[in-house]
């Protein structure tokens, strides 16, 4: 492997939303964020709730366009929606009337891929997720868990060099959690894509990151980052060691905090 | 427990279709109970055969109606009339429905026309609409078509703003086009609704029919209504082309309940 691909750089972005009433000052919602996501890491993005970190994660997936500053990936700007960045939201949001399978070929369906090439990919991207036996069902049918996998198969359907993700697992209980998090690690070693986590858990954000960016409140930008040094693949254990809960003090410290998080 | 043949999973059609046909046994009973509430009220009170004919004399007058082609030509107007006026009211309902649905601009300039139009009662724009539109079969077409137009633009409107937001921000950050929205999001989201709309529209679709036909036609359902109850004095026949009507209603509201089973049963 070449010099790797998915680096996704935010320079210094500013996001300001207009105010309800006409004369009220606009809600700044991110003022001066910059951020680097390097080819193949896995940055966790971590801050208070109302930190504009769910609008960083729009602005990068080129939904939002920023008052100032720019995204740029691998050089080249991002100012629309782009098939090289993936983007998994907070809820599934699948279509319930199509089956798991159309649901994951869905975006290729939308490209114009034709009928025998959209199966090829889906054969080979069904079992990454763990949902082989799913492909038949309707989202109806499968749990919290599997609705998320489907729409992280969707996100991953037409190999993006960054997945961006924004709170995937926050609806999961404690356990289905903790072993999504190693499968997305699992994931990353498959696919090679750069992602970019958004959370507000911190045991979550050491388990899968190899750095941890914690924003300020609102308006948002970086107050510090945090390198997590231990090595892949990683298990559960990584919890209980030492390393976790220096890097959980120096995260905690950095968070401003005005309500308990994670 | 397995004495139960209700409940026996067995995958072959024949018996899935006899489970089927055995679910509908409630519809049988209704009818039953009706003919016999009906002959009650015959036998106790009294009534000549003018002013309510029993059961079996309509059910007798309507085999024989049918049988020497008395229903049948004015049944086929009818049924035209429907089909064309339903087509035509819910295909401009639809269009007229997206375009509320999507823009403040037209809802606002559209909309009181709208409920006007709705507030002033089919039959009394029937008169009207036949004097402009002529005899033939144009004029119940369009009133059909008026009828059916307004349920199926307002059930168009709400399917389509209930589309989930989240969806449609999904098909942006996907590069969905305008199309594609409309047809892979915007669409199988309404489809319940419009279907709901479809089925008060298919049965006002047949009011249409009739009351177009009341005012002023040859043939026709509502004609041989008129028919029956003036010229012929044929009570019974009037009976037996009220009951016609019902059934052309039912086969007609079947018909999209068959469809929507088709297009959303598997959600």
């Amino acid at each position: 492997m070449t010099a790797r691909t998915g680096r996704l750089v935010a320079d210094d972005i500013r996001v300001a939303f207009r105010p309800a009433q006409r004369n009220a000052a606009p809600a700044i919602a991110l003022d001066g964020l910059s951020l680097d996501v390097g080819g193949g890491e896995i940055v966790a993005l971590i801050g208070p709730n109302g930190c504009g970190k769910s609008t960083f994660l729009r602005v990068a997936a080129g939904l939002l366009r920023p008052e100032r500053g720019r995204v740029t990936l691998d050089g080249v700007g991002v100012t629309a929606p782009d098939p090289r960045i993936g983007l998994v939201f907070q809820e599934p949001r699948l279509l319930p009337w199509r089956s798991v399978a159309d649901n994951v070929t869905y975006p290729l369906e939308l490209a114009g891929w034709s009928r025998e090439r959209r199966a090829a990919r889906l054969a080979e991207l069904l079992p990454v997720v763990g949902l082989e036996a799913a492909a038949a069902l309707r989202p109806v049918q499968l749990s919290g868990g599997m609705r998320q996998r489907a729409a992280i198969a969707r996100a991953l359907v037409l190999a993006p060099d960054v997945l961006l993700l924004d709170e995937p697992f926050s609806a999961l209980d404690a356990l289905t959690r903790e072993r999504f998090n190693l499968d997305l690690l699992g994931l990353q070693e498959r696919t090679g894509t750069s992602i970019l986590i958004v959370t507000h858990s911190i045991p979550e954000a050491i388990l899968v990151a190899d750095r941890v960016v914690v924003m300020t409140p609102r308006p948002g930008r970086v107050a510090a980052e945090v390198r997590i040094t231990a090595p892949r693949p990683r298990s559960l254990a990584l919890l209980d060691e030492a390393l976790t809960s220096r890097a959980a003090a120096e995260i905690r410290a950095h968070l401003e905090l005005g309500e308990p998080v994670g | 427990m397995s004495a139960d043949p209700g409940t026996i999973a067995v995958g072959g059609t024949p018996l899935a279709l006899g489970r089927s046909l055995v679910g509908l046994w409630p519809i049988g009973a209704a009818f039953a109970a009706f003919v016999i509430v009906w002959k009650l009220v015959v036998v106790v009170s009294g009534l000549p055969e003018f002013i309510l004919p029993a059961p079996e004399v309509v059910g007798a007058r309507l085999v024989e109606a049918w049988a020497d082609g008395t229903i049948a030509p004015h049944a086929w107007t009818t049924f035209v009339e429907v089909v064309l006026g339903f087509t035509l009211g819910a295909g401009f309902g639809l269009a007229v429905g997206y375009a509320l649905a999507r823009s403040v601009l037209i809802e606002r300039f559209l909309s009181p026309y709208l409920v006007a139009a709705q507030a002033v009662p089919i039959l009394a724009l029937a008169p009207l609409l036949a004097l402009w539109f002529g005899p033939g079969l144009l004029a119940k077409v369009v009133i059909c078509g008026l009828i059916v137009f307004f349920p199926l633009t307002i059930a168009t409107m709400v399917g389509i703003r209930s589309v989930d937001r989240g969806l449609l921000e999904l098909g942006r950050s996907l590069r969905a086009s305008r199309r594609q929205v409309l047809c892979t999001l915007e669409i199988p989201a309404a489809l319940p609704a419009i279907l709901g709309g479809l089925r008060v529209g298919v049965t006002l679709a047949v009011v249409g029919a009739i009351v177009g036909e009341w005012a002023g036609a040859d043939r026709g359902l509502g004609v041989l209504v008129n028919l029956a109850r003036g010229s012929l004095f044929d009570i019974p026949l009037l009976f037996a082309t009220l009951a016609t009507i019902a059934l052309l209603g039912i086969a007609c509201y079947v018909v999209v309940v068959l469809v929507e089973r088709r297009l959303v049963g598997l959600r």
